[in-house]
């Protein structure tokens, strides 16, 4: 059987910055894995500037964010098959592949990084009642047509969710000439960037509807029509406010998901809040020598976070090959009141870093509020947020020496402002 | 003459009110900080934007580009349409001039991918 020290599953981002780091860490003998034809994962048809201002200080465009990583690996001579899936991992770490070079092949490697990024929730996840006509894409599906293949799907477009990727094809369409109704969002507020709002619909007079969903849709073959209307406090559609808007193409931009069917066949423990695995502070899984991060680990916002994170899982997955750290005193990290998860979702006490950053989001728009971190009724640190919402990613510092030593769980909350 | 916009400085999104007189703003309110204020003045008076989008090479290929900088928001679509009439010929690099000096703005469109 193929041995490797390092098995990479992705050639995303995340993969990339996981593979550039084990080298700098010291580990030679490491193979990205890409199904895909090329390198840089879905950053490839993400063209629209706005990628790297953390990283590099400049508004890159998507393909040129990967390229500068891609470079790197190049450079450092890492090895990668393009083409090639990773079928199944076992409890062993051995990885079963099948690729045009390698046909179909066992690998067993010492330490595996996940980093196989999300895909788009389906449409069958939404359940919108009416026919099931052509003409109705996820959002990221029109993005790589349009971006990739150059041809645009429809001219007279409806979108279902205001995530980024819905709002950034709103602008990307009405510049190559299709007409956006309205962007129709079933919350009270819009999970988009405040820049894409302005920038990609109110530069272009499209109509957000908030509170809004698609009850029906219409057409015989091919969509003619979907029929919008408002919801209540519940997001039941209320009778009455039904309207009917004419249009070849529905776009669904309603929310990504992990891509985690291979952790789970390996049996690594998953969250029920992110769909992601379980990990420490090190981004090590439940099953050791397996770490994960980027996309697969929990929906980033930022690319930046995704690359500084899958650093960190490349370094941790380098010190487990060459000389593995031992375990300490495990604390767990929780989130409540507001705080919808935290990654990591436990610590290591002893072998930590001075610091390590706690990430997690909130479950709906704050202003005014306060994040905490508590180790009992012990208030840790208090961070104040003019504005917190669902769409970001939040940071929370955690430093070893404020973690009291009878702590076993820190919990993360948001305080509201008194009204 | 007052104008609405939203800040695009920081999540927060400010509700801006900027009062322009003789194409000059002279007061900007609803900012929480120096940003709102400069964003204002700048947007209401010379809004600029990158542009981005795809060319079909001579070979049939498609290509990512972009402005290399601003251009202003008014030619959004005179440069979108410039795209989609040129034809450059392979190979491309990241940063390579797909189109000189589009549209009269004095700003080149670049290669953000590369086709060898
Ligand atoms: C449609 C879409 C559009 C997006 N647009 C934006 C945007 O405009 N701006 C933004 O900041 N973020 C965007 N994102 C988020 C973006 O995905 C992340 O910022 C970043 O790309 C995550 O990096 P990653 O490496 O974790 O995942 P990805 O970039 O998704 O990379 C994962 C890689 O793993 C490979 N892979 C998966 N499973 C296997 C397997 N079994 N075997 C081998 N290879 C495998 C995939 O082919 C892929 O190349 C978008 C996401 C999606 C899904
Ligand atoms: S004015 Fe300042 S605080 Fe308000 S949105 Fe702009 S940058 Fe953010």
């Amino acid at each position: 059987m193929k041995k490797v020290q390092l098995a990479i599953v992705g050639g995303g981002p995340a993969g990339l910055a996981a593979a550039i780091a084990a080298r700098e860490a010291g580990l030679q003998d490491i193979l990205i894995i890409e199904r895909g034809e090329a390198l840089g994962g879905i950053l490839g048809q993400c063209i629209h500037a706005g990628f790297g201002l953390h990283t590099f200080g400049q508004e890159l465009t998507g393909p040129e964010y990967a390229q500068r990583f891609i470079d790197r690996v190049e450079d450092m001579k890492i090895p990668y098959l393009l083409g090639t899936m990773v079928l199944d991992i076992n409890e062993n770490k051995v990885l079963t592949v099948t690729g045009r070079e390698t046909g179909l092949i066992q690998i067993q490697a010492e330490a595996i990084v996940l980093a196989m990024g999300c895909r788009e929730r389906p449409r069958g996840a939404l359940n919108i009642p009416g026919t099931r006509p052509a003409g109705i894409y996820s959002a990221g599906t029109a993005q790589r047509l349009v971006n990739l293949e150059g041809y645009l799907p429809g001219r007279d477009v409806v979108i279902l969710g205001s995530g980024d990727i819905g709002l950034i094809m709103a602008r990307r369409m009405t510049l190559e000439g299709a007409k956006v109704h309205a962007v129709a969002e079933v919350m009270p507020y819009s999970g988009g960037l405040k820049r894409n709002i302005v920038q990609c619909l109110d530069d272009f007079n499209i109509p957000l509807l908030l509170s809004t969903t698609v009850v029906d849709i219409q057409g015989q073959g091919h969509i003619e029509s979907v029929t919008l209307a408002k919801v209540d406090g519940r997001r039941k559609p209320i009778p009455g406010t039904e309207q009917v808007i004419p249009c070849d193409t529905l776009l669904l931009s309603v929310g990504l998901l992990p891509e985690n069917e291979l952790s789970l066949s390996a049996g690594v423990a998953l969250d029920g809040v992110t769909g992601g695995p379980v990990v420490g502070d090190d981004l090590s899984t439940s099953l050791p020598g397996v770490f994960a991060c980027g996309n697969v680990l929990h929906v980033h916002d930022l690319v930046d976070f995704v690359s500084e994170e899958a650093g960190r899982a490349g370094r941790s997955a380098a010190e487990y090959v060459l000389h593995r750290r031992s375990a300490g005193r495990t604390v767990a990290l929780r989130g409540k009141n507001g705080v919808r998860y935290t990654v990591p979702q436990h610590i290591d006490a002893d072998a930590m870093a001075d610091t390590v950053t706690v990430r997690f989001r909130v479950g709906q728009p704050y202003r005014g509020a306060a994040l905490c971190a508590w180790a009992g009724d012990k208030l840790l640190r208090r961070i104040p947020k003019r504005i917190l919402t669902p769409g970001e990613m939040e940071s929370f510092p955690i430093r070893k020496a404020d973690i009291p030593a009878d702590c076993d769980t820190i919990t993360f909350t948001v305080e509201e402002a008194a009204q | 003459m007052t104008r609405q916009l939203t800040c695009i400085g920081c999540p927060m999104g400010c509700q801006l009110t900027a009062t322009i007189e003789n194409g000059v703003v002279t007061t900007v309110t609803g900012n929480t900080c120096k940003r709102g204020d400069d964003y204002a003045r700048k947007e209401c008076v010379a809004p600029m934007r990158t542009i981005t989008g795809t060319v079909r090479m001579a070979d049939g290929r498609v290509i990512s580009v972009r402005t290399r900088t601003d251009v202003p928001k008014a030619k959004m679509f005179d440069v979108a349409d410039a795209f989609n009439k040129a034809r450059p010929a392979a190979p491309l690099h990241i940063g390579d001039v797909v189109i000189a000096d589009v549209c009269g703005t004095g700003v080149d469109v670049v290669a953000t991918a590369n086709r060898e």
